[in-house]
């Protein structure tokens, strides 16, 4: 095994008769940024979601294949799935802060896993909103409803909240795509800072955006890995035809 | 022309809004002209006895408020469990659409059979004879659609984007439920309990054979549990028996208490869901 932190070996994915995933090969650097570009409908989202078992809740899904987290078999049966959720964060497309407090929001996950004081709490919530760059902007009120925030706060009280119960990988899937631009920017500039800690795997409709932060893009096609490789290679010489297609923007 | 047939549309808009409003109001304020008189703190706090020459509803007070009580006791667990079953547990399919189906069809029947069922199930195969638990059991399998029903939606309301998010975080499911679902379907759970209050208050056919028509308080603090066991007939029961025996100035003076009861449980939950919702 490679030193990848996320590895995944002949990976299929099917939903009823929809073969979503064809053998996907990967393996995602530790403390890198890797985005996952592609057309809709291509599987990157899937493939996210099968980092982490969110699609062990999609009705009629078959999964094969392997997945490695730092070499243990995810799908293994002794892989506890809260550990492993605990483990691999995700943060959504559409932000989607829990109808409380900013406070609580934060403190939701640090609360599933263990019993913690109001100190460390506090200390947890300080930190994970200042991780996320928002801090500065609800400290005054940690205790208001986190859906009076605008949709770029909200998202990134979401990245707070993924942060807080400390994972090691963390997974976004289109998060920028419900912001305006001033958003998506602090976002990104986040992900630069994120990455000294984490190893991010990021879904992305933007090219630019994948050319921007990511350090590795995969691109995917029709269920399929065409080409994964360093993102500044992947731009400028893309080895595959498809993959030179799909990044001068001739179809997508 | 066109103007003319939209005043006239609003005109008759106004005319059916104050219309309704008219009745309602009109039989609030003859229930309480007509009953108010006869409302007294005797009439609250004594029991009617021919020996005593005292006419009053105490025990029909206490009878209810056990009913009501016990009643939401069997069915709310009941019912937001089912829902919570239905909702979030059972696979969506043929089933789930049965029992759906059969909860609706529950709703719809005539209460006087559930009285029959209560009697012959409760009171007599359990073996519970006339008593305010076999009333309440045959209640709370009335009301138990009610809550089901309005858990469920509000259940349905909940963005599914909450349940990811709890569960990428690595939450259980129930861990979820408990934490997200439930407060975020609060609403919908008060609005149903509130519907079954009202339903519980005022029924009197399903609970004629199963309840009975007990009117005794009772006798020392050591029988207010047996009293489950016994006979008790709510107010609604009791305003029925009146009726029947032509007794009109009691029947609207219990009617009036009754009506008092219904306004104040529903603020009572009013204040309470305010006070719950904070955010």
């Amino acid at each position: 095994m490679t030193q990848g932190k996320v590895i995944t070996k002949k990976l299929n994915v099917y939903y009823g008769s929809n073969h979503v995933l064809k053998d996907v090969d990967i393996s995602i650097r530790v403390n890198a940024v890797t985005a996952l570009i592609g057309p809709s409908g291509c599987g990157k989202s899937t493939f996210l979601k099968t980092i982490n078992r969110m699609n062990d809740l999609v009705a009629n899904v078959r999964i094969e294949g392997k997945v490695y987290l730092d070499g243990a078999d995810i799908y293994d049966r002794g892989m506890d799935v809260t550990r492993l959720r605990k483990r691999v964060g995700m943060v959504f497309q559409q932000p989607n802060p829990f109808p409380m407090s900013i406070y609580d929001n934060i403190a939701y996950g640090p609360r599933i896993h263990e019993r913690k004081s109001k100190a460390q709490l506090d200390e947890i919530v300080e930190r994970s909103l200042r991780q996320a760059a928002i801090w500065e902007e609800v400290r005054e009120g940690l205790y208001q409803s986190a859906l009076g925030l605008s949709g770029g706060q909200k998202q990134r009280l979401c990245i707070a909240r993924a942060l807080a119960v400390e994972p090691e990988v963390l997974l976004m899937d289109e998060p920028t795509s419900a912001l305006d631009p001033v958003s998506t920017l602090k976002v990104e500039e986040l992900l630069c800072d994120l990455k000294k800690s984490y190893t991010i795997v990021i879904v992305t409709h933007n090219m630019q955006q994948a050319a921007r932060v990511s350090d590795d893009t995969a691109f995917f096609l029709a269920g399929e890995m065409v080409e994964f490789d360093a993102t500044a290679r992947l731009f400028s010489h893309p080895a595959d035809r498809k993959t030179k297609a799909y990044i001068s923007g001739r179809f997508g | 022309m066109r103007r003319l047939k939209d005043d006239m549309l609003l005109c008759l808009i106004y005319l059916a809004a104050f219309g309704a409003e008219f009745l309602l109001i009109g039989i609030l304020g003859y229930v309480f002209v007509k009953g108010f008189p006869q409302v007294s703190w005797h009439f609250l706090t004594t029991v009617t006895s021919v020996l005593q020459g005292t006419t009053g509803i105490a025990g029909n007070i206490v009878n209810t408020l056990y009913m009501v009580i016990l009643t939401l006791l069997i069915a709310v667990p009941l019912g937001i469990g089912s829902a919570i079953y239905l909702n979030e547990y059972a696979r969506p399919g043929k089933v789930v659409g049965l029992i759906v189906f059969t909860t609706e069809t529950l709703s719809g029947i005539p209460s006087i059979l559930f009285g029959l069922f209560g009697m012959v199930f409760f009171g007599t195969a359990l073996g519970f004879g006339y008593s305010i638990l076999t009333g309440a059991f045959t209640l709370a399998l009335m009301v138990l659609p009610l809550i089901t029903r309005n858990t469920q939606e509000a259940l349905k309301m909940v963005p599914e984007a909450y349940r990811s998010g709890a569960l990428s975080m690595g939450a259980g499911r129930w861990h979820m439920i408990r934490t997200i679902l439930l407060p975020a379907a609060m609403p919908g759970i008060l609005t149903g309990i509130l519907l079954s209050v009202g339903r519980i208050l005022g029924e009197s056919a399903a609970l004629l054979f199963t309840a009975g028509s007990g009117y005794f308080l009772p006798g020392s603090p050591g029988r207010w549990v047996r009293k489950l066991f016994a006979s008790g007939g709510t107010l609604s029961v009791q305003l029925y028996l009146s009726m029947s025996k032509a007794q009109y100035s009691v029947a609207f003076g219990i009617a009036a208490v009754l009506l008092c009861m219904v306004l104040g449980i529903n603020l009572l939950l009013r204040i309470l869901a305010k006070k719950w919702d904070v955010l």
